[in-house]
């Protein structure tokens, strides 16, 4: 997995912060922590949840181990998206790194389908309804639709089909295939020659350049970071109990009945475009932009430098700023403006006008950015995804603190109740 | 596959042929293959209402619904509302965007969605988006002023018509 050198240069810590190291660190204690669960678990809607129940009062440190698991899941999600951060901005998607983006993409979308399956498991309330409604969604896939929901669900509504096939999902054919492409995206880092070189390409500019022997200089700095971070989440799960909501009941939804953060975002999103554009355009869209940011034509392949220069770190700014602003008010105008009154979403009003005024508007901003900036290819793409990132981040924000019952806007610090 | 070094012509046109075959029972295992593993995903369609048995609700004597009220049938999975004007209507009570259910809420004369602030009125038609669709119905009969209501067909429709309501 490790080549017998490395470069010096791309040693400290701060250049990657550890995080893919991290990432394979938490997968380690998941499937650790996974193999116990299943010993304990049995995959029914009448076992399920008194099985949860009883792995935390019956066995040694039960909950501690469901505990673990459940944070390692959510601290997962967010050190891979870091992880895609500190590539992108370092601009670590260049020449032969090319389809190592596209494997990293391929995992988290794997890594995201592991928290989907395996919250349905507990079968409470939140799991049976989080799955109601995403097994939802596929219906609105055009043509393929229906036929996509009875395969997910096993059936006309969710059930004990459903909760068989999210076990199999979980347990067996996600992990699996995470491993694969696990091996094949660290397989890709040695042949690209390790990490992005930190530098500027100006400054690398010695014959010989300095290599140290991996082992200790690279694996004791990531032994190190790998026990600091068990040691964290151990302490959290000590600390903090994996949240287990009321047993699932078929004839009654929470209120509000949000999904886990990482999909929160994504949820906000469904309240304000009809189903066909949130659910099937808009993502298409972000997954073919992800996808395509490698293999867009780069005159200047920049790499190593945090945020590509000093135009870049600009032009990112500058996106921040314009998606802090712009989406709390497109929220507040669509929930006072537009929707008292509105009836149906009628797919023009409130799809496809909205996604071309908001698609000339990014175009804009693009022009922005090179005529006042003299922003180049890299960098406009940079300050792009910023604008889309800060977006989602809004987008989160609002759904996680500023909904509550019938998704209502409220204030979090609970003015008025 | 195209290794055609051979220098006797029917040498290399019977290596074609087998390789040919070999793709062909290739092609025919991975039919097989993908058979099998749809065959195991496909929806088991068992359900207490698939029978016929328990598919028709006894929803008791036209009289015992006021006007302009609804009521819930859990065992049914709908709600039974009855418009001002007497009208009888069975609500499926899943919202139409996503699936989850959708309360009565008696003091804002609306069925609100816990889920997408979706929202409906009593006939069922969407008040607030993002829900594409009124709530769907079940058909409603009044058998000697007993209203009965078939769970067995859901009625998804586009909008609210007149024709849906039934009256005694």
């Amino acid at each position: 997995m490790r080549p017998v050198r490395v470069r010096r240069s791309t040693l400290p810590y701060q250049h990657t912060f550890g995080l893919g190291g991290s990432s394979l660190t938490l997968i380690g204690l998941m499937v650790f922590t996974g193999v116990l669960l299943m010993l304990a678990y049995e995959p029914s809607p009448e076992r399920a949840y008194d099985s949860v129940i009883g792995l935390q009062d019956q066995f040694l440190f039960g909950g501690l181990v469901r505990n673990i698991h459940h944070w390692s899941a959510n601290l997962l999600v967010a050190v891979v998206l870091l992880h895609l951060l500190r590539v992108l901005f370092t601009g670590g998607f260049h020449g032969p790194r090319r389809f190592n983006w596209v494997l990293g993409l391929g995992l988290l979308a794997g890594i995201l389908a592991a928290n989907f399956t395996g919250y349905l498991l507990p079968w409470d309330q939140l799991a049976f309804w989080a799955v109601t409604i995403c097994t939802g969604m596929f219906g609105y896939v055009p043509w393929i639709g229906e036929w996509l929901q009875g395969m997910a669900r096993g059936g006309p509504e969710v059930g004990s089909a459903t909760l068989v096939i999210f076990y199999t999902f979980h347990t067996t054919l996600v992990p699996v295939t995470l491993v694969l492409l696990m091996a094949f995206h660290f397989w890709r880092v040695r042949k690209a020659g390790g990490v992005v070189d930190p530098r500027p390409p100006e400054e690398i500019v010695e014959e010989k350049p300095d290599y140290v022997s991996t082992l200790p200089e690279l694996l004791m700095r990531e032994l190190a970071a790998a026990l600091a971070l068990i040691a964290f989440v151990v302490v959290l799960s000590v600390f903090v109990n994996a949240p287990l909501g009321a047993p699932a009941n078929p004839g009654m939804s929470t209120n509000p009945a949000k999904a886990p953060w990482y999909f929160v975002g994504f949820q906000e999103l469904q309240l304000h475009f009809h189903p066909l554009i949130a659910v099937v355009v808009i993502p298409a869209l972000v997954a073919l932009a992800l996808l395509a940011i490698p293999y867009l034509r780069y005159p200047r392949e920049l790499s190593g430098a945090w945020f590509l220069s000093g135009t870049g770190r600009r032009t990112a700014v500058l996106a921040a700023t314009v998606g802090l602003v712009v989406t709390p008010v497109l929220i507040l105008f669509d929930e006072l403006v537009l929707q008292p009154g509105a009836g149906l979403p009628s797919l023009a009003w409130r799809g496809l006008v909205p996604l071309v005024l908001m698609g000339a508007a990014v175009f804009g901003f693009r022009s922005l950015l090179i005529k006042k900036f003299g922003a180049s290819k890299g960098e406009v793409v940079q300050a792009v995804f910023v604008l889309f990132l800060i977006v989602l981040a809004v987008l989160t924000v609002t759904g996680v603190w500023f909904r509550g019952p019938g998704m209502a806007l409220v204030w979090p610090w609970g003015v008025g109740g | 596959m195209t290794k055609n070094r051979e220098p006797v012509e029917t040498s290399s046109s019977r290596r074609g042929f087998l390789g040919r075959v070999w793709l062909l029972l290739g092609g025919v295992a991975l039919a097989e293959a993908v058979w099998i593993v749809s065959d195991f995903f496909k929806p088991r369609r068992r359900r207490a209402t698939d029978d016929g048995a328990d598919s028709v609700i006894v929803a008791g004597p036209v009289d015992r619904f006021q006007p302009g009220s609804v009521t819930a049938f859990p065992e049914g999975r709908f709600y039974l509302a009855r418009l001002v004007d007497g009208g009888f209507l069975a609500l499926h009570r899943e919202c139409t965007h996503l699936g989850c259910t959708v309360p009565w809420v008696a003091a804002e004369d609306r069925f609100v969605c816990p889920c997408h602030a979706s929202s409906f009125d009593i006939t069922g038609n969407v008040l607030s988006p993002p829900a594409p669709r009124p709530l769907d119905i079940f058909p409603v009969r009044i058998e000697n002023a007993i209203v009965k209501v078939d769970i067995s067909r859901i009625i998804k429709r586009q909008s609210y018509a007149s024709s849906q309501v039934v009256r005694s």
